[in-house]
């Protein structure tokens, strides 16, 4: 089977198959992460440009490492940096870019629909690192990778899903990629925070954050910003800790062998208690590790068909 | 000057005609018309199999002149209206300088009358700078020539003052337009809020944002009984409460635009930045309930909002990229496609081009009838061409209807008798 996909826009294009595949790949790559000398020649004399227009340490370290360890020149442009601050548009930035012939471009930008925007005007492959309130489908396939090397399969598995829904491109990332999966998705949030018409995409969504945990087999807690654009979608944090924080009571009404996780930066005692943060059912860490693995599948799959087995 | 247009299907709803007929045109006025006129001195236009119309008059224009020329200027946009149709336009006050004083006013008249293909209507701002705080000199700009005062873009938020202004504006016998959107309830927005902005992860713009905004205006219109007309309707709630507020005998009337009228939602997967615009493209079922209020009456008029913008304001992400898109030379077509799906009759397409236009904003024109300015249009109502933006006379691209196989061919327009576009 090869895979077929040039760019990684997010998870909303992607098969089964096609998702199966990229986590059979992350697995094999993920014992490299292990070894002493942590490089394979993979991606030997392939450029990859990490264009970041947002603030980011974890998915762009992530990304650099995974390019790293595959023998890839990795680049990274952050928008402090940029042109973006002398007035270039987006596609004169990326134009430049391409002019010096990377094989991959990694994108993360605040707009929804930046990827796309780019993958419809340059050749070179297109891997979404976050775009706006869209997808960011690298961080979803982790999460499946780690919901998969915990429980064997993702098939049936309930998914429960809390914070700020509408603003999470981790949320509709994982909401694609669960319900691609056989998964059962339960969304869970303040009304301010849940968008119109999500339950169209195969989702539960609930405003009771006990109901949304009954029995899950995995919670995922999303970070949360007090206010969006100059206005508060809730009237505190305390008040949203209250009822939509998760500690180790409400843990208690998932799954006994539940897993918590959290895509990260999280924000203690507001959407996640330490003690549950740092419990035995948490599986953040893992996340991180898995998410080398896993980008380092993205990074060899788009690149199309390479000699070198890892 | 003689000119006879001979054995066109005359469409004149202003006088419920549709037959085949002769038009004599003397000195740029309709002299007479009727079955066969045999005048040797006189140039002779033949309109066999081709419908003649009272000119298309399009009451919401943006011809960015002054300040936005890159944009389109009176010569460009005008030009682009000739080919279109159209014989009128009415141009919105957010120019740079806004239209709020006499001196932006006679610009865009003096400027008209030597570089405009066709005739132009200045419309004022209601507040100065499109600010919503202070009345513009209502009196003085209508005198101008100003035929109608609008904040287009921005609704008049304080609801004392637009009161206000509609209570001073009525003496001078000129109707308040209103873009009626409440802006703390689009806040941020950049389409349709609902199933598709969720998937796509843009901010929507809920119905309530414009319904509310119409309903407190008519009812505005109600309490002081001064004209208002209502722009770009695109929600069934405001096709709805309208309709409602006609019955009630209120001096409301509105327009639609042919994008909201054609385009749902669905028109912005892709990121396409040429479906973006205010008010946003909105669902299938508001599309059909514009439907019902054109053919039912209580929309009057069909106009553009012909919005040009430069390709560099398109082109970018969604987020940032200016609203709007032209309109001027798909408008007839557009219409035209609703007379297809049989929403609209032929008649009542021009009806809603034309004399519906002349009537809301009391312009001259919309009328073929004897003695009336030879303002007219020449269209082959089922030939079908292909949209292409790169042979727009208008200097904008921006349409979403690039591609489109759409029925209606202009083959000439004059205005005042003269040919002001002739298909090539």
């Amino acid at each position: 089977m090869t895979f077929l996909h040039k760019h990684i826009l997010g998870t909303r294009q992607l098969s089964a198959q096609d998702i199966t595949m990229i986590l059979d790949t992350a697995e094999s790559f993920k014992e490299i992460n292990t070894r002493d000398i942590k490089k394979v020649p993979t991606l030997r004399g392939k450029t990859v440009v990490n264009l970041f227009y947002e603030a980011s340490t974890r998915t762009r370290t992530s990304f650099e490492i995974a390019e790293k360890r595959l023998s890839a020149d990795a680049v990274n442009i952050s928008a402090s940096s940029s042109s973006v601050v002398k007035g270039e548009t987006l596609e004169d930035t990326a134009r430049n870019i391409e002019a010096m012939r990377p094989d991959i471009i990694v994108i993360r930008h605040s707009a929804s629909g930046a990827a796309d925007y780019l993958a419809r005007r340059l050749d070179c492959s297109i891997i979404n690192a976050g775009d706006g309130a869209h997808e960011h489908p690298s961080q979803a396939l982790l999460d499946l990778f780690t919901m998969r090397q915990h429980r064997g399969r993702i098939r049936g598995l309930t998914v429960t899903i809390i914070g700020d829904i509408t603003h999470s491109r981790v949320a509709r990332s994982n909401l694609f990629a669960l319900t691609t999966m056989g998964a059962r998705v339960r969304l869970a949030g303040p009304g301010t925070m849940i968008p119109p018409g999500i339950e169209k995409l195969g989702c539960e969504v609930f405003t009771s954050m006990e109901e949304a945990l009954a029995g899950a087999d995995v919670v995922m807690m999303l970070r949360i910003q007090l206010e969006r654009q100059g206005r508060s979608l809730l009237p505190s944090l305390r008040e949203y800790a209250r009822f939509y924080g998760l500690n180790r009571d409400k843990l208690q009404l998932a799954r006994e062998d539940a897993l918590v996780m959290h895509p990260g930066p999280m924000n203690r005692g507001v959407e996640i208690c330490s003690d549950v943060a740092d419990g035995g059912q948490n599986v953040i860490l893992e996340q991180v590790e898995n998410g080398v693995a896993v980008r380092m599948a993205l990074l060899y799959l788009v690149s199309g068909p390479v000699a070198d087995n890892p | 000057m003689k000119t006879v247009i001979r054995k066109g299907r005359v469409v004149d709803p202003s006088r419920g005609r549709d037959e085949i007929l002769d038009i004599l045109i003397v000195d740029g006025f309709i002299a007479r018309q009727g079955g066969s006129i045999a005048d040797d001195d006189a140039e002779v236009i033949d309109a066999e199999g081709l419908v003649v119309a009272p000119g298309l008059i399009d009451i919401h224009v943006h011809l960015r002149d002054p300040g936005q020329e890159y944009k389109e200027d009176i010569a460009s946009g005008t030009r682009a209206a000739a080919a279109g149709g159209f014989t009128a336009v009415a141009c919105m006050p957010n120019t740079a300088p806004v239209n709020d004083t006499l001196a932006v006013t006679e610009y865009i008249k003096n400027r008209s009358l030597r570089d405009g293909l066709v005739r132009v209507y200045p419309i004022g701002a209601i507040t100065k700078g499109l600010k919503g705080e202070t009345l513009v000199e209502m009196g003085e700009l209508t005198a101008a020539g100003c035929v109608a005062f609008s904040d287009d873009g921005r609704w008049v938020a304080d609801g004392d003052l637009m009161r206000r202004a509609l209570e001073y504006v009525k003496p001078f016998g000129v109707p308040l337009v209103s873009h009626a959107e409440d802006t703390t309830l689009t806040a941020g927005g950049v389409m349709n809020e609902g199933f598709v902005a969720t998937d796509l992860g843009l901010k929507g713009i809920p119905w309530v944002a414009e319904d509310a905004a119409v309903f407190r205006d008519v009812m505005l219109a109600a309490l002081t009984g001064t004209r208002l007309h209502i722009c770009h309707i695109s929600t069934r709630g405001s096709v709805d409460i309208i309709r409602g507020a006609k019955m009630a005998g209120v001096l409301v009337t509105c327009e639609a635009t042919p994008h909201h009228l054609t385009l749902s939602e669905e028109a912005v997967r892709g990121y396409d930045t040429n479906a973006k615009m205010s008010p946003p493209l909105r669902l299938q079922e508001d599309i059909e309930a514009l439907w019902r209020g054109l053919a039912d009456g209580t929309i009057d008029v069909i106009a553009t909002d012909h919005a040009p913008h430069h390709r560099d304001e398109k082109n970018v992400e969604f987020n940032l990229a200016l609203n709007g898109i032209v309109g001027l030379e798909t408008a007839l077509s557009l219409t035209l496609r609703l007379v297809e799906k049989k929403v609209l009759t032929l008649s009542e397409a021009v009806d809603k081009l034309s004399c519906g236009p002349a009537r809301v904003l009391s312009l001259p024109g919309g009328s073929l009838r004897d003695g009336a300015a030879a303002d007219i249009v020449i269209f082959d109502p089922e030939e079908k061409w292909t949209v292409d933006p790169r042979g727009f006379l208008s200097k904008g691209r921006n349409t979403p209807f690039a591609g489109w196989e759409l029925p209606g061919v202009v083959h000439r327009t004059l205005v005042g008798g003269k040919t002001v576009f002739c298909r090539t």
